[in-house]
């Protein structure tokens, strides 16, 4: 059985100007022990994708589908269950450091609350561990950080406390929204390490703009375009040969290969484009990808993808 | 001719009432940038990458040390002369939510400038043309004018903020780290549109990245930050 189970979410927010779709119909599996990147363009809906998960959504969101977790659809639990899984069970490690840290709490004592609420320990031995997480972070001189608040630390302190924090209850399942934004290569490479020997055996959701990240980190990579993915196969397989014309635009926007933007702008989430939703900026767009919403088909060994085109 | 001048400059920061304990943050610097130079900065996390470019805005106040701009030495200026020096410089922040104000709609935000004058006379239909122009620039949609930032992705944030810093249109800008929050093929879109300005207006700037080689293809020269102190390539 997959450890998680997402069937057909649809998380849409009202505005002013429409129904901004944010996940549109999204299928996604993550079997246990997996660890799942997740890339695309921002704006797409990774973030949203992995606040739908762990329900951290605010109450005028319309939320539809199945999230199966270990057996139980997560849509379906009360405030108060989902509150007991928080951190625990499943933890997210969130993308803004700046509005997500307290910012008149020691940072050690907010790690330590996470410890001790998951973990039983003590408050004493819960602030000891805590600075073993700050350490494990590579931040120098964990001690005298675990006792400041957070502007008084770098943008990247603030990452790896966040990753401190995420990872400090022991979660069986792990959101990581952007770990590794900000750190300079080599602290980096140390906090993917950290991660992959913390998440080993269990399962990840690493949502990143990193593409080296996630190849380092993750097993499958999911590429996700204006609310629905695109394709999903092994980290080697979309870094290396990539079937989606989306997604080989994507790899080829790195600066090591040619730093050449896709063309054209992200499209609408309101009004988003017929068929296709990428075919106005696809390089092979045919007649057919503007008039048919291509399925998601799937390929050899669990992979798939949306494009008339790899069919 | 130096657009920014900076001479011996330090910044300490004390934490803890108990066991103070200090951080040299930025520890005697002293470098130069030339009008029309993009000067990349490369460092490890905690090195004061932020903090130096905070003090060359004086967002922060430094220690001890000079920073001119333009020939002006800023430590020394009244909080009316720095004032109105002001629209020419700015700072990118690292985290693109730090640059909104949370309580302002998007358009509010980028039209701003407009409304301060900072652009000269405009009629309504002129700051709309404007904003409109903008957004398409930094790869917005139109259907994200009437939101607040929590409405937002991060690296849509993190466009509002650029489309802001244009309206401002600066001789001068710090960026930190902005292209972190983006994916890589926006990230290619804004250092191509860095670069365009540039060449067009001329413009200078510090760019703080940790991505050699995004440092590589934005820089003239490149410096590199250890300890608080900055050490010039060549
Ligand atoms: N509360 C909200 N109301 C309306 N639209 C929203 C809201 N929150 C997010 N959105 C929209 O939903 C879309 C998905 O946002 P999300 O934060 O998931 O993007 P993302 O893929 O994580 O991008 P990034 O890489 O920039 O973080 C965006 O286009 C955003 O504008
Ligand atoms: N307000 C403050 N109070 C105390 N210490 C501070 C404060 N601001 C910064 N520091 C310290 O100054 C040092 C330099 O921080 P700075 O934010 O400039 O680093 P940085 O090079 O930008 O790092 P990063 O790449 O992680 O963003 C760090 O040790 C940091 O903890
Ligand atoms: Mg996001
Ligand atoms: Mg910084």
């Amino acid at each position: 059985m997959a450890l998680l189970d997402i069937i057909n979410l649809k998380t849409y927010f009202p505005s002013a100007d429409g129904l901004v779709k944010a996940v549109d119909a999204v299928d996604l599996r993550i079997e246990n022990g997996e660890r799942l990147g997740l890339i695309g363009e921002t704006g797409c809906g990774k973030t949203v994708l992995g606040m739908s998960i762990i329900r951290l959504l605010s109450s005028s969101t319309r939320i539809q589908g199945q999230i199966i977790y270990k057996g139980r659809d997560l849509l379906g639990l009360t405030e108060d269950e989902m509150r007991l899984l928080r951190g625990g069970e499943i933890a997210m490690i969130l993308q803004n450091p700046t509005t997500s840290l307290n910012p008149v709490l020691k940072v050690g004592d907010q790690i330590a609350e996470v410890i001790r609420l998951h973990g039983g320990l003590d408050k004493k031995a819960a602030k000891a561990k805590a600075v073993e997480m700050l350490a494990a972070t590579m931040i120098p001189n964990p001690l005298m950080r675990a006792d400041q608040y957070p502007h008084e630390l770098s943008g990247g302190m603030k990452e790896r406390v966040m990753i401190a924090m995420g990872l400090a209850g022991q979660p069986s399942f792990v959101i990581a929204d952007e770990p590794t934004r900000g750190l300079d290569a080599r602290t980096k490479a140390e906090i993917v390490k950290l991660i992959r020997d913390m998440t080993a055996g269990r399962s990840m959701l690493m949502i990143t703009h990193d593409l080296k990240a996630a190849g380092e980190a993750c097993d499958r990579i999911a590429v996700m375009y204006a609310g629905e993915l695109l394709e999903i196969a092994s980290a080697e397989l979309i870094l290396s040969d990539p079937c989606h014309p989306y997604t080989q635009g994507f790899v080829h926007s790195l600066p090591s290969r040619g730093l050449q933007p896709i063309p054209g702008s992200s499209p609408s989430l309101i009004d988003p484009p017929s068929g296709c939703r990428f075919h106005p900026r696809c390089p092979r767009s045919m007649d057919i990808c503007q008039r048919e919403h291509p399925p998601m088909i799937r390929l050899h060994k669990g992979d798939f993808v949306r494009c008339f085109l790899c069919t | 001719m130096h657009l920014i001048e900076v001479l011996d400059l330090k910044k300490y920061y004390s934490t803890g009432f108990i066991n103070r304990q200090y951080t040299k943050a930025i520890d005697g610097a002293s470098f130069c940038i030339e009008r029309g130079e993009t000067l990349g900065l490369l460092g490890e996390s905690g090195c004061g990458k932020t903090t130096l470019g905070r003090l060359l805005l004086r967002l922060i106040e430094p220690t001890s040390g000079k920073i001119s701009f333009d020939g002006t030495d800023i430590t020394r200026l009244s909080r009316k002369g720095m004032r109105s020096l002001r629209p020419r410089m700015q700072m990118i922040f690292q985290d693109p939510e730090s640059s909104l104000d949370p309580r302002m709609r998007i358009r509010e935000s980028i039209a701003e400038p407009f409304k301060l004058g900072l652009r000269g006379k405009m009629s309504r239909s002129e700051m709309d043309e404007n904003i409109m122009g903008l957004i398409e620039t930094v790869g917005l949609n139109p259907e994200h004018l009437n939101r607040y930032p929590y409405q937002l992705s991060g690296g849509q944030n993190q466009r509002v903020a650029l489309a802001r810093i244009l309206a401002i249109n600066p001789e001068f800008i710090v960026a930190d780290e902005p292209t972190a929050s983006l994916d890589v093929s926006v990230q290619a879109q804004i250092l191509h549109l860095m670069m365009d300005l540039k060449r067009e207006f001329g413009l200078t700037m510090l760019f703080i990245s940790h991505d050699m080689e995004v440092v590589r293809h934005m820089s003239d020269r490149i410096a590199f930050m250890e300890k608080g102190r900055v050490v010039l390539e060549g």
